[in-house]
């Protein structure tokens, strides 16, 4: 009885029911508004437009089943102000709308990391396809298809894989804080996501899409329906970036405990403004772009269509006007990750605080004026061309300082080797690989050779898997045990790392040889002189696969069944979040703290760098 | 003024610069893409050799800091928890590494900006090229469509073929477009890379050297069948390509008065929108 009237209200169950509802709601208003087809080509029984307004709707249905519009009718209404939703709830509030921000950052962890490992299955598909210099395995529209879901669930939902689950964990404990500046628009991002990944995976419906994750046109115009699941989602992804953003933006700035300057703040902190920074400014302009794709298609507006006055150079340039500052989403928040761990473990003070924020900014600053880089070859604004090479290159000034740091904090330390301090260190070595073939790309003479192979392609993977996967992975070992409050197995986690490390390397770099040696992305078949190179390529995927199966084996493991619990501060580190009990209680402090240093202080003596003031269940 | 530490690091760092620097700049055009089928080509591999030999000593300090710092100043196994020396920061440190990093990519930027200056180094470069080589080219137009490269040369009666047959020795200028998705031109061993857009006449000239065949492949994913966009093309000598121009316009005779006339850029109707 009580079970059954637990399913009756707004949960899960209810957001999913009215999700379906919604999406054949709008399916059949569009429908009846503009009849089967506006198309006069299209040999099939739905409209575009009916496509977008479902899953429009089906979205909508799905937050208001989740209970998004509860509280804006209360104050409707005339109720006052209310307290947060589902706050002291058992494990009920991990399924439903909930606005502590601990929770939200696990189900990030949680929701992130499923769309990750279908993601990777996408990656493992590929690779079994590029086996043979011929198509075998898939036909060619299906291997696009793969190809694209993909690349667009791995540029899109990992945008948020370290500020979705560890800034919206960490960044209310960093700064002294009880919650997030807007805890509904919080929960909202992550629901968001959610819905966007479930709406990608089912282009597999109407007929997938040929474009890959950078959806050019006219290709885009031209596709099958499905490319507008990728719109959707793109777009969702950016609404949900922008909310991130600011959210995290006007927490940081207006939350922060007394005493926490700008100058105390921890590196990870400023990693995520920075990041912040970029999500806010670059994401509105995708969810422009998609918007006026998504209305070619429905409302034949023509802006990408050159034969009708429109222009596919003008998508290019708003698509990467978004899409470099996308990368460093991707890059900065692994930048102060490896920042945050190093000191830990180095046992010594970050090195150069000011000189790694300006690293952080920098970086954040110059990504805006890069995004023509990817068209070099593409005949558009030429004579800008050794402009758009200095701007690229002086990128690795900023990140260059990011590495003097790093390198600095090792310098005469007691290195400890624990597992998020090899995948730091792997950081740096994928990392500097990345940046260096980075340097080939961006000059342009040799991008002529490079631009669009499996080079370029080599040189992303490196510095987004590379950089940002392996301090995801860090930033799971490390702060994992204080979220659940029990031990990741160390053994297991040692061999996932090693494995890990091999076989990312022993993937990707010879991939730099095949694009060297002339093999395209994207495509389904290749020279036959490559064909040792991409079966190398795919054994050693299959085997970094492995390594992912052995971390889902070892984190399900670890926090489902052995639970070992974990200690408060496992790692000796001085940041606040260790000084609070494992699991953090709801409330995080019973009073708020007072900061009077920064979290660095190894080996210092002098005032105590641990905050003052009484963490919850200290007192 | 440096530690032994930093003394050690440093002159490991030197010894190891001086020695690879060298050998990398020797043997890395060895190996180097896209070989020297023509002068853009072998201007490339001139390119990524310099670069490959300004980020060798970065390469080394890297490899010799880390390898001297994870080794030595590692934490001794089941040491007690102890603290390292607390440096916050140094100014000559910082300075240094600054300035270094400015140079190198300072240095890398106009060297790439002088390279790409001369002739476009085998780049598309749109329709009014900056870096536009003097003398004789002879035009040749590339038409990218789903899913196969034509060309028409406009100085032979706009004769269009399905292969790329060039003359040896010859500045080619190659007018890149497309008729429908977005494209690229990649001739592999030329070392030439130009968008097909279309609606735009992107230009890339390369000079070609001795006899050669190479790769043509679509660089660019432009639907279904991208992955079956590929050929083969040739650069003779003069004479032959002479010889095979006639016979091509000879071959194609009956179907020239099909063609539209030639320019460069076309929008064939209608435009098909699939559903």
């Amino acid at each position: 009885m009580t079970v059954a009237r637990r399913l009756v209200g707004f949960n899960l169950l209810t957001a999913c029911l009215l999700g379906i509802g919604g999406w054949y709601v709008g399916w059949f208003a569009a429908h009846a508004v503009v009849g089967p087809s506006i198309d006069y080509f299209a040999d099939v029984d739905f409209n575009e437009l009916s496509l977008v307004m479902g899953y429009l709707c089906g979205v909508l249905g799905f937050l208001v089943g989740l209970g998004f519009l509860n509280y804006p009718f209360a104050r409707l209404r005339g109720y006052p102000p209310s307290l947060r939703e589902k706050e002291t709830g058992g494990i009920g509030r991990y399924f439903g709308l909930c606005t502590d921000h601990k929770v939200v950052g696990m189900q990030y962890l949680v929701g992130i990391g499923f769309f990750f490992f279908i993601g990777g299955l996408n990656a493992m598909l590929i690779r079994t396809e590029l086996l043979r210099p011929s198509a075998q395995v898939f036909p060619a529209g299906t291997y696009l298809t793969i190809v694209g879901l993909h690349g667009t669930m791995m540029m899109g939902m990992m945008t948020s894989g370290i500020l979705g689950p560890f800034a919206n964990y960490l960044i209310p404990i960093l700064i002294g804080a009880r919650r997030m500046a807007f805890p509904r628009i919080e929960a909202l991002t992550f629901w968001l996501l959610m819905a966007a990944g479930v709406i990608l995976e089912t282009t597999i419906f109407f007929g997938g899409f040929p474009t890959g994750w950078t959806g050019y046109q006219p290709l885009g115009t031209q596709a099958n329906p499905g490319i507008e699941n990728y719109y959707l989602f793109f777009a969702l992804v950016g609404i949900s970036m922008t909310l991130l953003g600011m959210n995290m933006l006007a927490t940081v700035v207006t939350m922060r405990a007394p005493g926490l300057t700008w100058t105390r703040l921890p590196i990870f902190v400023w990693g995520v403004i920075s990041t912040s920074v970029l999500m806010v400014l670059a994401a509105p302009v995708l969810i422009a772009t998609l918007s006026m794709a998504i209305l070619d298609r429905v409302a034949q507006t023509n802006f990408f269509v050159p034969a009708q006055g429109g222009s596919q150079y003008l998508y290019e340039n708003l698509f990467w006007f978004f899409g470099h500052p996308e990368v460093y989403i991707l890059a900065l928040p692994g930048f102060a990750i490896v920042l945050e761990i190093l000191p830990v473990f180095a046992r010594k003070p970050l090195w150069g605080y000011r000189l790694a924020v300006g690293g952080l900014l920098g970086v954040t600053l110059l990504s805006f004026f890069v995004w023509q880089h990817h068209l070099f070859v593409s005949g558009i604004n030429a004579d800008l061309r050794p402009f758009y090479m200095l701007s690229t290159e002086l990128i690795s000034i900023p990140t260059g300082l990011t590495f003097i740091c790093g390198m600095m904090t090792l310098w005469r330390g007691n290195i400890r080797y624990s597992v998020p301090m090899l995948f730091c260190l792997a950081w740096f070595f994928n990392f500097f690989i990345g940046g260096l073939t980075g340097v080939f790309l961006s000059d342009t003479p040799s991008d002529t050779t490079t631009h669009g192979s499996f080079f370029s392609m080599a040189h992303f993977h490196y510095t987004i898997m590379g950089g940002l996967v392996f301090t995801f992975f860090a930033a799971i070992y490390y702060w994992v045990p204080k979220m659940t409050g029990y031990q990741i197995n160390e053994r297991l986690a040692k061999i996932h790392f090693w494995t890990m490390f091999v076989f990312f390397n022993s993937t990707f770099f010879p991939l730099f040889i095949a694009g060297f040696m002339g093999q395209p992305r994207r495509v389904v078949t290749y020279a036959n002189g490559v064909h040792f190179i991409n079966v190398w390529v795919s054994v050693s995927a299959f085997l970094l696969g492995g390594s992912m199966l052995l971390f889902l084996y070892n984190f399900v493991k670890s926090l489902v069944f052995d639970r070992v619990p974990a200690p408060a501060d496992p790692w000796g580190s001085k940041s606040i979040e260790w000084q609070l009990p494992s699991p953090v209680p709801v409330q995080n402090f019973d009073r708020i703290p007072v900061f009077s240093g920064d979290p660095y202080g190894y080996g210092e003596t002098g005032p105590t760098p641990v905050p003052a003031g009484a963490p919850a269940g200290m007192t | 003024m440096l530690s032994s530490d930093g003394r050690k690091v440093v002159t490991a760092w030197i010894v190891l610069s001086v020695i690879a620097t060298p050998l990398v700049a020797v043997f890395a055009p060895r190996f180097y893409a896209p070989g020297n089928g023509s002068v853009q080509a072998t201007e490339q591999v001139f390119d990524n050799t310099v670069m490959t030999a300004i980020l060798t000593p970065v390469i080394c300090l890297l490899v010799v800091f880390f390898a001297y710092v994870l080794v030595v100043h590692r934490a001794p196994r089941g040491q007690e928890l102890r603290d390292g020396p607390a440096l916050r920061s140094d100014a000559t440190v910082q300075a240094v590494w600054v300035t270094l990093s400015s140079v190198t990519v300072l240095f890398l930027a106009g060297f790439g900006t002088y390279e790409l200056l001369q002739n476009g180094s085998g780049g598309g470069q749109g329709p009014s090229p900056i870096a536009n080589p003097s003398g004789t080219k002879i035009p040749v137009q590339v038409i990218a469509q789903q899913w196969q490269f034509t060309y028409r040369y406009p100085t032979y009666g706009g004769v269009e073929t399905p292969q790329l047959v060039l003359p040896a020795d010859t500045y080619v200028e190659l007018h890149v477009t497309s008729l429908d998705a977005i494209h690229s031109f990649w001739a592999y061993e030329l070392g030439v890379k130009a968008d097909a857009n279309p609606g735009v006449d992107n230009i890339a000239y390369v000079k070609t050297k001795g006899p050669l065949t190479f790769h043509v492949r679509c660089a660019e994913l432009c639907g279904l069948w991208h992955g079956y966009m590929f050929n083969n093309g040739r650069v003779v000598p003069q004479a032959q390509f002479a010889a095979w121009v006639k016979s091509q316009q000879h071959a194609f005779a009956p179907v020239a008065k099909y063609l539209p006339k030639y320019a460069t850029t076309y929008y064939p109707d209608p435009q098909r929108r699939a559903g």
